[in-house]
């Protein structure tokens, strides 16, 4: 261990250079963002991940964000284990029926101020899964959603962009 | 139209049965029957007894399908049943494999079983607009009565409500421990929370929609499942793909693994606070997932398989960048092996802990690195096999511990075997085109494949309608007979190993809710 270790000490970082903000998704925040969220907050957010019925495929690029190369937390961002403590609510899936109370109940857990972020095409309006009799359709159709990611999945780097462009103006 | 099945070589359980019945014709690759209410409990008697392993169990309008697999002789059979007063005689009363598979057709296609054990909904939680949605007639929505969970009885148990929003990064369900202190007295899982109807929006699908959303069952097996989808369309419709296909095919199917294993044996580790293993087999996930990505445009290689071959060639670069990463691998990987071997406040926690007794994953059929973990051998790539597997050079590593750390060796012994047949796929790939144009259909076909994903077998079946788009198909998640004996896995083990045995077995939400 101690060589494994030793060597990451001695061995650049592998972590890569910050992508800049997603453009449209600063466009999409400009309008909903209050000036006093960001002095209260400062600019550490805390993330509660919900999946709302994803495919998992979605889940798997979100903890990709975790590992060496994306390392969220350099930014101020950490995953947190309860919504009671967190600050962005990071949803995924077209919203099941059955989710459709599970999500509620975490926004309504969530202290304000708080942001929504819908990941991938299914988090925006079912994606592939819209249109069935198990699906309500996006994360919009079941609480106010103040940014979208699009992909399926987004890769990591999108995801970044992002929630980049959440930091600037919260 | 019918024909008589003819079995092939010694007597076979399922053959002798299925002959008895009415074989449908156009179903491929292996024979389909419909059979009569005593044969059907010949089945069941033969399941019970061992000698048959359940493959799936999936209802239509008024039929039961029973996908069974034959381990002597490794053959492989479909019995129908239908059913004329919306009933049939439950299997899972002989079999408790089926139960939950039972269940699931009650509330799906509102087919009943006879004497179940369990008469409790399971996908339905009284919230579809819709009552037996993909049954003969629309119902209205049944509102259910609040889910009893089975009772634990006895002085200071109490008892622990986890989920269905789980408190990380993973998939939603819920938990419900007994628990006398520390110490796990029951587990009962329920699930369901995930269920997009897919098998609804399946039906009438072209096949380039259906393969889509096949691919999306359960995004970390997106490949197995999209394989599974395209090797069943391909039989259904007796098309016959280049051989370059077959070997990319598995190219992908590898990669998937390989980025799965890593990632599974570096969450376990980190589920015993043994964080640096995370983030080394972080590093080599990312590294497959960006070669991935490199070489067929995805990082998770999402509808990169499709029926009748695969959406692209492999990129031009593509084989130098698979060579450095098995080179990589070949660095990085051993020193980590020797790391989790060397720590033994690591092997405290996961040796002997979330131990499975290989009689009950003998019974469920249960697959991939679970049962393979507790002496189970099976590996749908050798048995029932399919190419380019059959000219490739691999071992099925087996353990017999069946305990966490068991799971965690076998993974390593696969990513071991992954790592060689990438590099005989690179070595023979041969040259040619990667996609052919599916045979056109004169009258509905059916197919089935069995394909091995990282977590186990999926078994995809499905009817195509004559202009080739989708009648049913019913795809199957290896989680259904891995979700049963988690609650086993934890039974007498302390509250605090459940994320070290739940990771072990890492088993799909999205897979099993369809």
């Amino acid at each position: 261990m101690r060589k494994l270790l030793l060597q990451s000490l001695l061995r650049l970082p592998l972590t890569v250079s910050a992508p800049p903000p997603s453009e449209q998704a600063l466009a999409e925040l400009a309008a909903q963002v209050e000036r006093a969220a960001r002095r209260r907050l400062g600019r550490s957010l805390s993330i509660r991940e919900v999946d709302a019925g994803s495919c998992n495929g979605c889940e798997l690029e979100i903890h990709a964000l975790n590992n060496v190369f994306y390392d969220l937390e350099r930014f101020g961002f950490h995953f947190v284990a309860s919504p009671r403590h967190a600050d962005v609510l990071l949803v995924t899936g077209p919203v099941t029926a059955n989710m459709k109370e599970g999500l509620e109940r975490t926004y309504h857990a969530t202290p304000d101020p708080k942001w929504v972020v819908a990941v991938g095409d299914c988090g925006r309006d079912g994606g592939v899964f819209a249109g069935g009799y198990a699906c309500v359709g996006g994360v919009s159709a079941v609480i106010p959603v103040d940014l979208h990611i699009a992909g399926c999945p987004p890769n990591p780097m999108q995801l970044l962009a992002g929630l980049l462009a959440l930091l600037q103006v919260a | 139209m019918t024909t008589k099945i003819e079995p092939i070589g010694k007597s076979s359980v399922l053959w002798d049965v299925l002959k008895t019945g009415q074989a449908i014709v156009r179903h491929h690759p292996w024979p389909r029957a419909i059979i009569n209410p005593e044969a059907w409990y010949d089945l069941i008697q033969a399941l019970a007894g061992g000698s048959l392993i359940l493959l799936g169990l999936w209802g239509e309008t008024d039929t039961v399908h029973l996908a069974l697999y034959e381990e002597a002789g490794s053959t492989l059979g479909v019995a129908s049943l239908p059913c004329l007063d919306g009933r049939f005689p439950s299997v899972g009363r002989r079999h408790s494999p089926a139960q939950r598979l039972e269940r699931a057709i009650a509330d799906l296609v509102g087919l009943q079983a006879t004497d179940p054990p369990d008469l409790r909904p399971w996908l339905d939680h009284g919230r579809w607009p819709v009552a037996h949605p993909l049954g003969a007639a629309r119902h209205p929505p049944r509102t259910l009565p609040p889910y009893a969970f089975l009772p634990a009885e006895g002085e200071s148990l109490h008892q622990i409500p986890v989920g269905p929003v789980h408190a990380g990064i993973i998939e939603p369900g819920h938990f419900r421990f007994t628990a006398n202190g520390e110490a796990v007295v029951r587990l009962e899982e329920r699930l369901g929370y995930v269920h997009k109807g897919i098998e609804a929006l399946l039906a009438g699908a072209p096949p380039e929609r259906a393969a889509r959303l096949v691919g999306r069952v359960s995004g970390d097996s997106t490949v197995a499942y999209g394989l599974a989808f395209a090797r069943a369309v391909e039989a259904a419709t007796e098309t016959a793909i280049p051989e370059r296909a077959h070997w990319l095919r598995a190219l992908m199917a590898e990669l998937e693994r390989l980025a799965n294993h890593c990632g599974d044996i570096g969450a376990i580790c980190n589920d015993a606070a043994f964080a640096l293993m995370l983030a080394h087999c972080g590093v080599l996930r990312e590294k497959v997932l960006r070669a991935s990505a490199a070489c067929f445009g995805h990082r998770l290689m999402m509808d990169g398989i499709v029926p009748g071959g695969v959406a692209a060639d492999l990129a031009a670069e593509g084989e130098k960048t698979l060579r450095e990463l098995v080179a990589e691998f070949r660095r990085q990987f051993p020193p980590l092996v020797e790391l989790y071997d060397n720590t033994a406040s690591l092997q405290d926690r996961t040796v002997k802990t979330g131990f499975v007794r290989p009689a009950l994953i003998k019974q469920f059929g249960c697959g991939g690195v679970i049962g393979r973990a507790g002496g189970r051998a099976f590996d749908a790539r050798r048995q029932p096999g399919y190419p380019p597997y059959d000219r490739l050079e691999f071992e099925v590593p087996v353990l017999t511990d069946s305990d966490v750390n068991a799971r965690v060796w076998l993974r390593v012994r696969e990513v071991e075997q992954s790592l060689t047949l990438v590099e005989q796929i690179l070595n023979r790939l041969p040259a040619g085109p990667v996609h052919a144009d599916l045979n056109r259909l004169e009258q509905a076909g059916e197919g089935m494949a069995l394909v091995e994903g990282f977590r186990g077998d999926v078994l995809v079946w499905l009817r195509l309608n004559a202009d080739g788009t989708v009648a049913r198909c019913h795809p199957r998640d290896p989680s259904w007979f891995q979700w049963p004996l988690l609650e086993a896995a934890i039974e007498n083990n302390i509250v605090a190993d459940f994320p070290l045995c739940n990771k072990s077995f890492n088993c799909s939400y999205s897979g099993h809710d369809l």
